[in-house]
């Protein structure tokens, strides 16, 4: 079950903590990657970590001719196919709503939400040629529950969330499924350095008692990436210890 | 009949799987050939492909039978 060989994965923000997590699940199970990043080098490092014959397709995602671009591009690298796209980078810019400035909002936006809708529209067509693919989104608790300081993050990601329900049913019928996968809160350099009370106040709200590791989200992007998950489309699949049940 | 017209319908007949007798010049996609929006970008993908044109969307909108894609393609096919 599950497994991904002869498969081809495009993965955005490969080389952030998320993103290489979601690489690793994907190459585990057999999966030929085109990983993409800002940072040349730190991607270039996870890539010969990695091993196997994975491909680096270097990409600023704020870009939008960039973005354009990439899907050829991977689709070129990765030998003329491309099974499984997974959105995985993003931004955060967090202010209060009040004193959010349009750039605050238009980074994020424009990086979280168009890049994603950029990228999907280009692997659409290869797909749909194919008869076959996976498109996965990676999204957040924050999209569906809200939280201060992150208007412009919170409506990044539920617009994904309704944006791949639309795409969903537009390609249904050539087997080329649309889903997102919402982490909770995440085990990160940024959490690992909260002070102690404010860290047992956050875990209060768990009820798995833990923060989410990259192999939680790995472990759910496998999954629908998988032929088995063929039936599953427009959902979104939330993995936050019982944070939030949606 | 062109040599384009034979190559149009043979796609359209394997793209839609309907008959190749239904497949006439005057049969519109939708409302005769049962295609529906998505059948036809796969179309112009095929075109695309078929005679090396490059169909911009403001011009496949405006191709909804048979023979409006012939026409187009031997227009701008090189």
């Amino acid at each position: 079950m599950f497994d991904l060989t002869g498969m081809t994965a495009l993965v955005t923000g490969a080389s952030g903590g998320l993103g290489s997590a979601v690489a690793k699940a994907l190459a585990a199970q057999g999966a030929k990657l085109a990983l993409s990043g800002s940072n040349i080098d730190k991607l270039e490092a996870f890539r010969s970590q990695l091993g196997g014959d994975h491909v680096a397709v270097p990409c600023n995602l704020s870009d939008a001719a960039a973005v354009d671009a990439l899907i050829p591009q991977a689709v070129e690298a990765l030998g003329g196919k491309l099974d499984i796209l997974v959105n995985n980078a993003g931004v955060t810019r967090d202010n209060l709503t009040m004193r959010m400035k349009d750039e605050e909002w238009d980074q994020v936006i424009s990086v979280n939400l168009e890049a994603t809708f950029r990228l999907i529209r280009a692997a659409a067509k290869p797909m749909m040629k194919a008869r076959f693919g996976r498109i996965i989104s990676i999204t957040s608790i924050v999209g569906a529950t809200g939280n201060p300081g992150q208007a412009n993050y919170a409506a990044s990601k539920a617009g994904i969330v309704g944006m791949s329900k639309a795409v969903a049913q537009e390609l249904a019928s050539r087997n080329v499924t649309v889903n997102c996968v919402a982490p909770g809160f995440m085990r990160s350099a940024m959490t690992d350095v909260l002070p102690e009370a404010q860290k047992a106040a956050l875990l209060g709200k768990i009820p798995a008692g833990d923060l989410g590791k990259g192999e939680d989200i790995g472990a759910a992007v496998v999954y629908l990436a998988s032929k088995e998950a063929g039936y599953v489309t427009g959902q979104t699949l939330h993995v936050n210890g019982g944070m939030a049940m949606l | 009949m062109s040599e384009t017209a034979d190559r149009v319908k043979k796609i359209v007949v394997e793209h839609l799987g309907v008959e190749a007798d239904k497949v006439t010049e005057d049969a519109s996609f939708i409302d005769d050939l049962g295609a529906d929006s998505l059948d036809i970008v796969e179309l112009v993908m095929a075109f695309e492909e078929e005679f090396g044109v490059e169909i911009p969307d403001d011009a496949a909108e405006k191709i909804t039978t048979v023979k409006d894609a012939i026409t187009y393609i031997d227009e701008n096919k090189a």
